[in-house]
């Protein structure tokens, strides 16, 4: 095997790779942590103690095995899950779109997702009736998809140029964004609340097999993107020096977009839109790994999971009871992390 | 391997840039396109690599390649050095192997990056970000990238644009050390005539979309090809061990 040789004069490559990997390792140990952190310590009024022994012997009352089980498990996890997939997917359109501030909501597909959420929340969306509590996260995912393959028909006709796709996803959020606005509008007091919170975004009574959708299409999208690690790389170096690499631009751009789009979408249809997470996850990963991807989208996923179960965290503690979106505690958690980041990171002085 | 370049056309939209153009290169020599600016040259490398679809043939030993299969032998350096990214010169040198790194880098690799570093005497900058080199650094990094992988056919798009007289000669030197001692099919564009002269085995001198001639540079460069391609009025002179170089005397008076 492997990256293990060393060579005696300066720089030493080995040494180099295996610090990316004990800094993944050590990434994946504070996740550990403050998920369990958030799992105990999150729910006011209860001792952690309680909720520890029920961990550790479930099975104890009813109530708590309830409370643990049935709603800060799926909860916590779907944080870890979700932050994972944000982390992933802002990763992978900031590589493909070439642009630091892309992030899984930069081609409207968020966009998509709320005004198809506050469709089903204002007006209902016909058949999706039968659906029951899944009417909003279907009417979501569906007009998440719609704005994927608007992006998709223009992206096409322009050979997947990064610009184009940019510039298509701004028109799709204007639009989204106007008919939400139009929804809200006509909403009732109460479909207006839901609306603003769907927003947001909550991972408060998520269930099981919601948590399980969303990890199996999280996993079969890393494992997928993953593959194709080298070639994100070379991508990095622009579009004409991938080319002259072999990399095929224009394909890597087209399945990885549909790959990041399917994932973002569901996480999005059952936990809302909550933001920041698609962008300062990536950034943070980059200034630790740099821009080896093999180490990059690892670690955009361990950052997006650290920083969506803090929020989630902070969002329980503070809030003592009462519950808010979990989108505002993202960006209340991560943008000072972020600026101190910013203002850490070497410069090259011009 | 025996790049054959068959009446390859290529438009650009309505404007037609490079029209039916015939040559062939071989293993163990540098052919160097020179012409004037807007000739097709950068083109006309990108055709042969199958960047560009084209009109015409471009066959390796006798076959055509997809352009997937063509990069597992044939290296691509672009002529634009301006990068900023999070990597190092180590990384960016390695993505040169791209066709055949496993997730695992292998000792191999790691001592094929190392070695193609002490060639070109950069191992020093191994460590640092390709943003933090000058022009003519990064230049030196791009070229390690397409040499690394021991290719086959090496396409370098102006290799010497952003390095001083001396670099320049140092490097070509080197490149045409290389592409004997390899046994390589180097194809390059240059545009200091001078270095093409002196280090090239074959010059396709491309102007007005087609080739004007095609030769060792004692058959093609001539005064004559100097002031109907460069429009420059020039002498030829011999240095004291009997080489001829050309000089430029100026611009031909409109």
């Amino acid at each position: 095997m492997s990256e293990k040789k060393d060579d005696g004069n300066g720089f030493q490559y080995g040494h180099y790779a295996h610090r990316k990997y004990l800094m993944i390792a050590a990434g994946i140990l504070i996740a550990a942590t403050v998920f369990f952190i958030d799992l105990f310590f999150s729910i006011p009024y209860i001792s952690p103690s309680v909720l520890f022994e029920e961990f550790i012997h479930p099975g104890g009352t009813s109530v708590m095995h309830v409370i643990l089980w049935d709603l800060q498990m799926p909860t916590v996890i779907a944080g870890i899950v979700c932050g994972a997939a944000f982390g992933l997917a802002g990763a992978i359109m900031q590589t493909l779109l070439n642009n630091p501030l892309a992030s899984p909501y930069t081609l409207g597909i968020s966009a998509g997702a709320g005004f198809g959420a506050s469709l089903t929340m204002v007006v209902g969306l016909g058949g999706l009736s039968i659906l029951g509590t899944y009417m909003v996260p279907a009417g979501a995912f569906i007009f998440a998809m719609l704005a994927t393959g608007g992006i998709f028909v223009v992206a096409k006709a322009k050979g997947f140029s990064a610009d184009v796709m940019v510039l298509a996803g701004i028109g799709l959020v204007f639009l989204f964004q106007a008919l939400q606005s139009l929804m809200q509008y006509l909403a009732s007091p109460d479909a207006l609340s839901g609306i603003v919170f769907w927003t947001f975004g909550s991972l408060n009574g998520i269930e099981w097999n919601e948590v399980a959708m969303i990890f199996a299409l999280f996993v079969i999208a890393f494992i997928l993107i993953y593959r194709k690690c080298w070639a994100l790389t070379a991508m990095r170096l622009g579009d004409r020096r991938a080319e002259a690499l072999g990399i095929d631009t224009q394909g890597m751009r087209k399945w990885m977009f549909v790959l990041v789009a399917l994932m973002t979408s569901t996480c999005v249809a059952f936990v809302g839109c909550i933001g920041f997470i698609g962008i300062v996850g990536p950034h943070v990963a980059r200034m630790i790994l740099g821009e080896d991807q093999r180490y990059l989208l690892p670690m955009s996923c361990v950052c997006g999971a650290i920083i969506l179960v803090l929020a989630d965290i902070l969002c329980g503690t503070i809030t003592s009871g009462r519950e808010y979106p979990i989108g505002i505690f993202t960006s209340i958690v991560g943008v000072p992390f972020f600026f101190y980041l910013l203002m850490k990171k070497k410069t090259v002085k011009t | 391997m025996i790049v054959t370049v068959d009446n390859l056309s290529f438009c650009y939209g309505d404007a037609r840039i490079l029209e039916d153009l015939s040559f062939t290169a071989r293993p163990g020599e540098i052919t160097t396109i020179i012409g004037p600016n807007g000739a097709g040259k950068t083109t006309l490398l990108k055709c042969v690599a199958n960047l560009f679809k084209h009109d015409g043939e471009v066959k390796f030993d006798g076959k055509e390649f997809e352009r997937k299969d063509l990069f597992e032998f044939l290296s691509y350096m672009e002529q634009n050095t301006d990068l900023d990214v999070d990597l190092n010169v180590f990384e960016i040198v390695l993505l040169g192997m791209i066709q055949s790194l496993g997730f695992y880098v292998s000792d191999e690799d790691i001592e094929e990056v190392y070695k193609v570093l002490d060639l070109l005497e950069i191992r020093q900058f191994a460590d640092r970000k390709i943003g933090e080199l000058s022009g003519g650094q990064r230049q030196l990094v791009f070229i390690a990238q397409a040499l690394v992988k021991n290719p086959s056919v090496i396409i370098l798009d102006e290799p010497t644009s952003a390095l001083d007289l001396f670099h320049q000669y140092n490097l070509i030197s080197f490149m045409s050390r290389i592409t004997k001692e390899r046994g390589c099919t180097t194809l390059m564009t240059l545009h200091h005539l001078d270095v093409a002269y002196k280090y090239s085995d074959n010059l396709v001198i491309v102007n007005d979309h087609h080739i004007y001639s095609e030769g060792s540079p004692k058959e093609v460069f001539t005064q004559k090809m100097l002031r109907d391609v460069y429009r420059v009025r020039s002498t030829m002179m011999k240095d004291e061990d009997g080489d001829e170089h050309f000089i430029v005397l100026g611009p031909l008076e409109t």
